[in-house]
């Protein structure tokens, strides 16, 4: 397991630097630049400006300093919009709010969505089943861009219960409703997985052995049931984690969080390459590291896997 | 040592004084005030930088206003008011100006503010190696060698400002500007602490190494939520700043700032919501605002030859432009008190006179009229050549609005179709830039409060004359302006000119619509350039 | 749905024909119409995809024209009227939203269609080879979809529409393009679990080659998932696409889709004119819930381990 742990992470590498120049190129077909506006500045400003960046060089000097800088240095370089910032400032502020409130909707959407779908399962076909689907299917409907407005609305404007915005680093009554928020579809789609994947595996031969001998419910459930359904739940949870960070583009925008999620649209919108490529790099190496705990998540729990 | 003690002391002397001996009433009104001296407003976005000399944008202008005073600010009426400087006079026929410094200006830490800050400042936006996006600006006020200096022709130091001793400052330009003190109150030309920027490079703005000489003094920033600002004790006039904190909140989307707004997170913010304001008025009528604004809203036609060809006859252009029905536009759709703008430079810009274009005064009925005749003349839209514009605007609910609004009108009048293409600012600016369009939407801001700002972007090299328009005639006449003691007519004429051949088709003259708290008193309710300074700012207490 | 069965049923009599052996997919046919939800689900559909392709030839308005007459009142006047025609009141510039309804239909359903279509296709045959193979190329495969994904979604996309340019074919394209990899990973996962069954050891045992063993064995085995999660996925190509809306990439004006409608709407609804919310997110919501219905139907009555 530990020589897979380490091949996968030695892969990353050239994952992580393929990633870096795709990237870069993408960036770079985009029209216009950082430094395009609505007055055209005359030519010698906008070459003032391009050698101050170093961006007249060429674009492979440009790719290889910056990976030279990323590697050796950790540095990611300056931000060309936010100019008194640099990038390694700018991931230092937003990704410590974006992994706060995308840890607590991951644990809620895993824990609520879990259970919703682990009764959905055992009741089949029964009223709480239906209520179970109804709720699921109704939280994943509901767009976030129309969840958070609603919110905001209720909590803060009718209610007066809660800020409509902010972070203020991360007090409690901040968090709650970007967790709402970001939380509910994963929830759901988390709900109907396991539902699915657990009446799957109720059906399966050996759950029907530990019926017949006449375990309990529960234990048949807790101890037999459940590890198997967690697989394709543990397949999604990839997907959810990067999801949930681009997801919190909607937070960041309507709760003002001032999460990675807004700097990560406005870099793409400002052409601003130092934080989009730094913002796509650590997304990218978590996304990595994500993905691998799932599979060694997923080995775990079915040692039938081998890798 | 003695001298960092005697500052520590003021400085200790003059918090106090804002603490313990805060004001009770106004001291020129009378008005009893608040306890809570705090004020919250919203920031449509994050500025990029507070760093004067870089910054391009008005979100961070109106706090580097606050935290910075340059040589002269402006009252509620946008006139000018000393600021640092406490008299300024021209000589040799407006081409040399004299500033004469207040003594009592400070930085933060103490230090003196002194002609030699500004001159370091100015030589700073103008020297290649600063790269600000605005030195073009340095060169627009004239002063000597300052377009060698951007162009990296000449030395940063011999830039025509020099410090005559500490409080005087002289600046030689190299043709006559009578309007150059107005240009000292944008941020470009602020002055700057030169030790500390030195000291700390491209982070010298943050919190905890920023010295600003301005009535108020950055205190904490984070990136796309909040930032503060608190009253600075070391400033000239600390005694008469009522305020104590200044907060701004980054709230991007209208309605959730307006929401936060009613539940009271929020003592102001503007950018209404598109066709909201009639209804805050008649539920809050104590709290929402209009007053103009120095912006224009037109739409450029591409005179290029990558522009559709028709657009090259001046029939077709005045056909598209009489059939915009601006007052539906601006009572219809926008609803904030606009002007429906049938000539360019804004109404309220300061010394202009309105010309009176001809198809202004028609009706629309009239006005559809005419354009049927004239399109028809051209042998397009209903009955002739099918016609099919493309009609670019960037990513906004109310550019959306006007752009689907005026589609139909084209078609429904003229029988002309448009491909409306919505892109994100960037790429929007580029294919403008490059004249891929037939029609693009364009709103222009004044640079400065004076017609010029708007009119010398349709001459032939202006950098935001994307649909290249030319004429010999606007060109000469502007030009002349600059010198002339009485540019009045010239700009009449240009408008004229601007009008018959259809150079562009104006829509309407932007207002600022905002809302307010009652209790939050001293804004200014006719700054067309939209310039508050906090210091004027205060809340008075709820009988 | 007793129609239809007791219909073929009298078929079977009239014909005189012995009773037959029934298919597999008979038999699912008739699980199905067993289950009243998916049934119902079904019909929804049915009735939602008439109303997309025959909506306008009831529409009193063109999804483009302006009503001047309310242009400038839709607070007061704007909502729906039987009298001038807007069934369904109209936007906030006076245009029939009964019209842009319909259009939007077809576009997010087209897209939401599409989406899942080659997300199904791509994904689960790519993802079952991977897993069925195994080793080095599912190694390389499955590091390739890793790639994929760390560069998050939202960024393919904005900057496919920035590159080259937006249009209901880029959007296929970069929806396409993305929706695959989770479905990849999901197929995988499950390919994983059954590939060491006995059925596929025997089919290796007996030298079958492994492209059969892929579409006669594995394949089939992972239908319920796959189709479990395609019925996931035909709404989040819809979000995905309202998303796009919400940060102002999505079609082009005059057209608009479900996502534009409701983001629009969404705006509009604390000035109380919620009929523009009202009626997409109606369609919306019915739409996802029938899919997700008829998604569970049909894995109920195709899950091979009930058989």
């Amino acid at each position: 397991m530990s020589s897979f742990i380490i091949r996968r992470l030695l892969i990353a590498i050239p994952v992580l630097l393929i990633l870096i120049v795709a990237t870069f190129l993408l960036m770079y077909a985009a029209p216009g630049g950082p430094f395009t506006s609505e007055r055209a500045l005359p030519p010698e400003v906008m070459a003032n400006i391009e050698a101050k960046y170093g961006l007249n060089q060429p674009l492979y000097v440009q790719i290889w300093k910056y990976v030279v800088g990323v590697v050796t240095q950790f540095d990611f370089g300056p931000s060309y919009i936010y100019k008194d910032q640099d990038v390694n400032d700018i991931i230092a502020q937003g990704f410590p709010v974006t992994l706060t409130y995308g840890f607590w909707s991951f644990v809620v959407a895993v824990v609520v969505g879990v259970s919703l779908g682990v009764t959905a399962a055992i009741r089949h076909n029964t009223w709480l089943d239906y209520l179970a689907v109804g709720v699921s299917v109704g939280a994943q409907v509901l767009p976030n861009f129309v969840m958070a407005p609603i919110l905001v609305l209720i909590f803060t404007l009718w209610l007066g219960w809660l800020p409509g915005g902010g972070w203020q680093g991360g007090q409690w009554e901040f968090i709650i409703m970007p967790v709402i928020a970001l939380s509910t579809s994963f929830m759901a789609s988390i709900a109907r997985i396991t539902r699915s994947s657990m009446l799957e595996v109720l059906n399966a031969n050996f759950i029907r052995t530990a019926r017949a001998k006449g375990l309990p419910a529960h234990t048949v459930i807790w101890r037999h049931a459940l590890k198997p359904t967690m697989l394709p739940v543990i397949s999604y949870l990839g997907p959810a984690f990067v999801g949930m960070i681009t997801g919190s583009v909607v937070i960041d925008i309507y709760f003002s969080t001032g999460g990675i999620g807004q700097f990560f649209v406005n870099s793409a919108l400002n052409r601003d390459y130092g934080v989009m490529m730094g913002v796509t790099i650590l997304t990218g190496a978590l996304t990595v590291l994500f993905n691998l705990v799932v599979d060694v998540l997923y080995a775990w729990i079915d040692p039938r896997i081998r890798y | 040592m003695k001298m960092k003690h005697l500052f520590a002391y003021t400085a200790a002397a003059a918090l106090f004084a804002g603490t313990a001996f805060a004001m009770d009433t106004h001291p020129v009104t009378g008005e009893k005030l608040a306890e809570n001296q705090e004020l919250t407003y919203r920031l449509m976005d994050q500025f990029p930088t507070l760093d004067p000399q870089l910054n391009e944008e008005t979100v961070g202008f109106h706090v580097i206003r606050d935290i910075f005073e340059g040589l002269i600010s402006q009252d509620e009426n946008g006139d000018l008011i000393p600021g640092v400087a406490t008299e300024w006079t021209p000589s040799n026929e407006n081409k040399t100006w004299t500033f004469t410094l207040r003594q009592d200006a400070k930085w933060s830490n103490g230090d003196p503010v002194t002609a030699h800050d500004f001159v370091y400042a100015w030589k700073r936006a103008a020297d290649p190696a600063t790269g600000s996006p605005y030195s073009w600006y340095v060169e627009i006020t004239q002063i000597e060698n300052a377009g060698a200096i951007v162009a990296g022709d000449a030395d940063p130091d011999t830039l025509g400002a020099r410090a005559v001793d500490d409080y005087t400052l002289e600046v030689n330009l190299d043709s006559p500007l009578p309007y150059f003190p107005n240009m000292t109150t944008y941020a470009t030309l602020f002055p700057v602490h030169q030790e500390t920027v030195e000291a700390h490079g491209a982070e010298w703005t943050s919190p905890e190494n920023i010295v600003s000489n301005g009535a108020f003094m950055l205190d904490e920033l984070v990136l796309n939520e909040f930032h503060t600002r608190v009253k600075n004790p070391m400033y000239w006039d600390a005694d008469n700043v009522i305020l104590e904190k200044v907060t701004g909140l980054v709230i991007n989307d209208h309605n959730q700032a307006l929401t936060r707004y009613l539940a009271g997170e929020l003592d102001y913010m503007d950018d209404l919501p598109p066709g909201q304001f009639p209804n805050l008025q008649a539920e809050y009528p104590d709290e929402a605002f209009v007053t103009p604004r120095l912006c224009s809203y037109y739409y450029a036609f591409n005179f290029t030859d990558s522009g559709n060809p028709a657009l090259q006859d001046v029939r077709v252009r005045q056909a598209l432009s009489y059939a915009i029905d601006r007052q539906v536009i601006v009572d219809n759709v926008l609803k904030g008190g606009q002007w429906p703008a049938y000539n360019f430079a804004h109404r309220a810009t300061a010394g202009f006179e309105m010309p009176t274009i001809e198809y202004s005064t028609w009706t629309q009925a009239e006005k559809d009229a005419k354009a049927k005749e004239l399109i028809t003349e051209a042998g397009y839209g209903i009955g002739g050549e099918p016609l099919t514009l493309k009609l670019i605007y960037n990513t906004s609910e109310s550019h959306r609005q006007i752009a689907t609004v005026i589609s139909q009108m084209w078609k429904q009048k003229l029988g002309v179709e448009t491909t409306l293409e919505n892109m994100e600012w960037k790429t929007y600016l580029e294919i403008r830039a490059n004249q891929e369009f037939d029609v693009a939407r364009s709103a222009w801001c004044g640079d400065y409060n004076e017609a010029s700002t708007f009119l010398d972007l349709l001459t032939t090299t202006h950098g935001a004359n994307d649909g290249k328009y030319s004429n010999e005639r606007v060109d000469e006449l502007m030009a002349a302006s600059k010198t002339s003691m009485d540019p009045q007519a010239a700009y009449t004429e240009v408008e004229q000119i601007l009008a018959e051949e259809m150079a562009i088709a104006p829509i309407y003259h932007y207002t600022q619509a905002f809302m307010k708290k009652p209790d939050i008193k001293g804004w200014p309710l006719n700054n067309v350039e939209n310039n508050w300074y906090s210091k004027n700012h205060y809340r008075v207490a709820s009988e | 749905m007793a129609l239809i069965v007791g219909r073929s049923i009298a078929d079977e009599l009239r014909n005189g024909e012995a009773v037959q052996g029934r298919s597999l997919w008979q038999d699912a046919r008739a699980r199905f119409f067993r289950n009243r939800a998916a049934t119902t689900g079904l019909v929804v559909l049915f009735l939602v995809g008439c109303f997309a392709l025959f909506g306008q030839h009831l529409a009193a308005w063109s999804n483009e024209d302006i009503d001047w007459n309310l242009l400038g009142s839709v607070e007061e006047l704007g909502g729906p009227n039987w009298e001038n025609g807007h069934y369904f009141g109209v936007d906030e510039l006076g245009r029939d939203l009964f019209a842009r309804t319909v259009q939007g239909t077809q576009v997010s359903l087209m897209v939401g269609i599409v989406g899942a279509l080659v997300s199904v296709v791509i994904g689960t045959l790519y993802g079952a080879t991977a897993g069925f193979i195994g080793g080095r190329v599912d190694g390389a495969m499955m590091r390739t979809v890793d790639i994929l994904m760390s560069i998050p979604y939202m960024f393919v996309l904005i900057l496919m529409l920035v590159v080259f340019g937006r249009s209901l074919l880029m959007l296929f394209i970069g929806i396409g393009l993305i929706s695959w990899l989770d479905m990849a990973r999901i197929a995988r996962g499950q390919t994983l679990s059954i590939k060491n069954k006995e059925f596929v050891e025997a089919a290796v045992a007996t030298g079958v080659r492994p492209l059969t063993i892929i579409l006669r064995h594995i394949v089939p085995n992972l239908l319920g998932v796959v189709i479990v999660y395609a019925t996931l996925l035909v709404p989040s190509m819809i979000i995905y696409e309202s998303f796009i809306s919400f940060l102002g990439l999505g079609v082009q004006e005059p057209n608009t889709s479900w996502g534009a409608l409701i983001n629009s709407g969404a705006s509009q609804m604390q000035y109380g004119t919620l009929w523009q919310i009202g009626f997409p997110l109606f369609f919306f919501v019915i739409t996802l819930f029938a899919f997700f219905f008829v998604g569970d139907g049909l894995r109920d009555a195709l899950d091979p381990k009930d058989r």
